[in-house]
């Protein structure tokens, strides 16, 4: 047998392999560039998913971002209060307390309540129907019902029935992804235990939304008149409440008129 | 080779005998990274950055080293081992002199290590018999036509989010099906020869 055939092919890989083995490990010590010890650190705690509800690229992303300043510790929505109260320990910071938040579709006018200008028949995307007119309906904040929250939603949280977009509490994880793909910017971001909510977000007065909608606020301030704990406004058109203040007494779903104060059953569950 | 010969070698390589369309190398980062046109663009840059620095490299190893011990049956697994350090060279190079190319490649740079066009690039040019200004240019023509593809397709995918097809084609069958009918369209190139 002939043992050159074999070695020297072998001897040559292993000096090509030592090569560009050792051309790496100089260069990993020439070309160093210094890592915050904490990046991998506060990565560990996140959970990794990717979904960019932060804002950021990815984990990786909001890790460097944190640890440079850039983003709060408390910047990532999907990690849990453990997780991020372990990312402020690493930054040496008290997050305080994390509220969880979740997702509401703030319409009514679903069911028919809203007024049609036109039937729509094109693509199933609210923002390819927003581009036509504004969407098929009258009001300029009426939800499209094409469900491109739901598309959207990486968590498999937001649901189309019967044309209205239906949060699933437990699933939604406040990434707010929905927030910023809704054209009609219909979507809020409310605390995660928030009892009531107002179902409209009229900007126009009494008058004309009563035009365009059978659902719609008409800025008639009873619920700001009953509620005792001041957490309800009008500001300008449509009311608004403010969850710091709210006790969640309900007084304010059985005064509205137009029936758009709603109450959903949160499904009790540490945040 | 002439310089008309050159410049016709490398709109060959970029339309006629198009990587993606044609010679079906490097699927992977076309429909895995093919979502949006301007990450399409990051990783069709970052390809036809390492394409070509590895052309060159793989081209000066094999010439000097592999035909000169009568090596060539190896040239594959030297040419991986050849690509995985370069990239891992360049990521370092780049991270601590150009650090804005380097965030701006992310990800995409490191993938590039097991992308298979490169290697092919490197492979094609070798049993083409080309020189070294011809590797360099077929490695970066290559890239190219990779580069062109995979943003026309992000293009294409772009407005595919807006279709409603029925429910057994959405998501990837769709994508697959439309990939086709691009390859199909870019195979109106291939009656074009210059030899």
């Amino acid at each position: 047998m002939n043992w050159n055939a074999v070695l020297i092919p072998m001897g040559i890989f292993a000096g090509l392999g030592l090569v560009f083995g050792l051309i790496l490990a100089i260069a990993s010590r020439l070309f160093a560039v210094k890592i915050d010890p904490r990046v991998p650190q506060v990565m560990e705690q996140l959970p990794g998913a990717n979904c960019g509800g932060c804002g950021y690229s990815g984990c990786a992303a909001l890790a460097d971002a944190i640890v440079r300043g850039d983003a709060k510790p408390t910047a990532c929505t999907v990690c849990d209060a453990a997780a991020t109260e372990q990312i402020g320990k690493i930054m040496g910071v008290e997050t305080g307390k994390k509220v969880r938040r979740r997702a509401q579709i703030m319409c009514s006018g679903m069911g028919g309540n809203a007024h049609l200008k036109y039937r729509y028949a094109g693509a199933k995307d609210c923002i390819a129907a927003a581009k036509l007119g504004g969407g098929d309906k009258m009001c300029p904040n009426g939800c499209i019902g094409l469900g491109t929250c739901a598309a959207s939603c990486m968590f498999d949280a937001i649901h189309m029935v019967e044309g209205a977009a239906i949060v699933d509490y437990e699933k939604c994880v406040g990434c707010g992804t929905c927030v910023t793909n809704c054209p009609k910017n219909l979507i809020e971001l409310i605390p995660y235990d928030a009892k009531y909510w107002v179902g409209c977000r009229t900007a126009l007065p009494g008058k004309i939304t009563r035009t365009l909608c059978d659902a719609g606020c008409i800025s008639c301030k009873l619920c700001v008149k009953t509620c005792e704990a001041d957490a309800i406004t009008v500001d300008s058109f449509g009311a608004h409440i403010d969850y710091e203040k709210c006790v969640a007494c309900g007084k304010c779903v059985e005064k509205c008129p137009r029936h758009i104060i709603k109450s959903g059953e949160i499904p009790q569950k540490d945040a | 080779m002439t310089l008309t010969e050159l410049l016709l070698m490398m709109f060959g390589a970029i339309l006629v005998e198009n990587f993606i369309f044609s010679k079906f190398y490097g699927c992977c980062p076309f429909l895995g990274v093919s979502e949006k046109p301007d990450t399409a663009l990051g990783m069709g840059m970052a390809v036809t950055f390492v394409m070509t620095l590895s052309g060159a490299v793989t081209w000066c190893v094999y010439t000097f080293l592999l035909v000169s011990f009568e090596l060539t049956y190896l040239k594959t697994i030297a040419f991986i081992l050849i690509i995985a350090a370069l990239v891992q060279f360049i990521e370092m190079f780049l991270r601590k002199y150009i650090p804005a190319l380097y965030s701006a490649l992310g990800i995409y740079l490191p993938l590039i290590t097991t992308n298979c066009a490169v290697l092919s690039a490197a492979l094609l040019s070798i049993q083409n018999d080309y020189g070294f200004v011809e590797t360099v240019c077929f490695c970066f023509a290559s890239a190219l036509g990779f580069t062109l593809a995979i943003v026309v397709f992000a293009g294409v995918r772009v407005r595919l989010r807006f279709a409603n097809p029925p429910r057994a084609f959405r998501g990837f069958p769709l994508t697959l099906l439309a990939a086709g009918l691009l390859a199909m369209a870019f195979s109106g190139f291939s009656g074009m020869s210059f030899r």
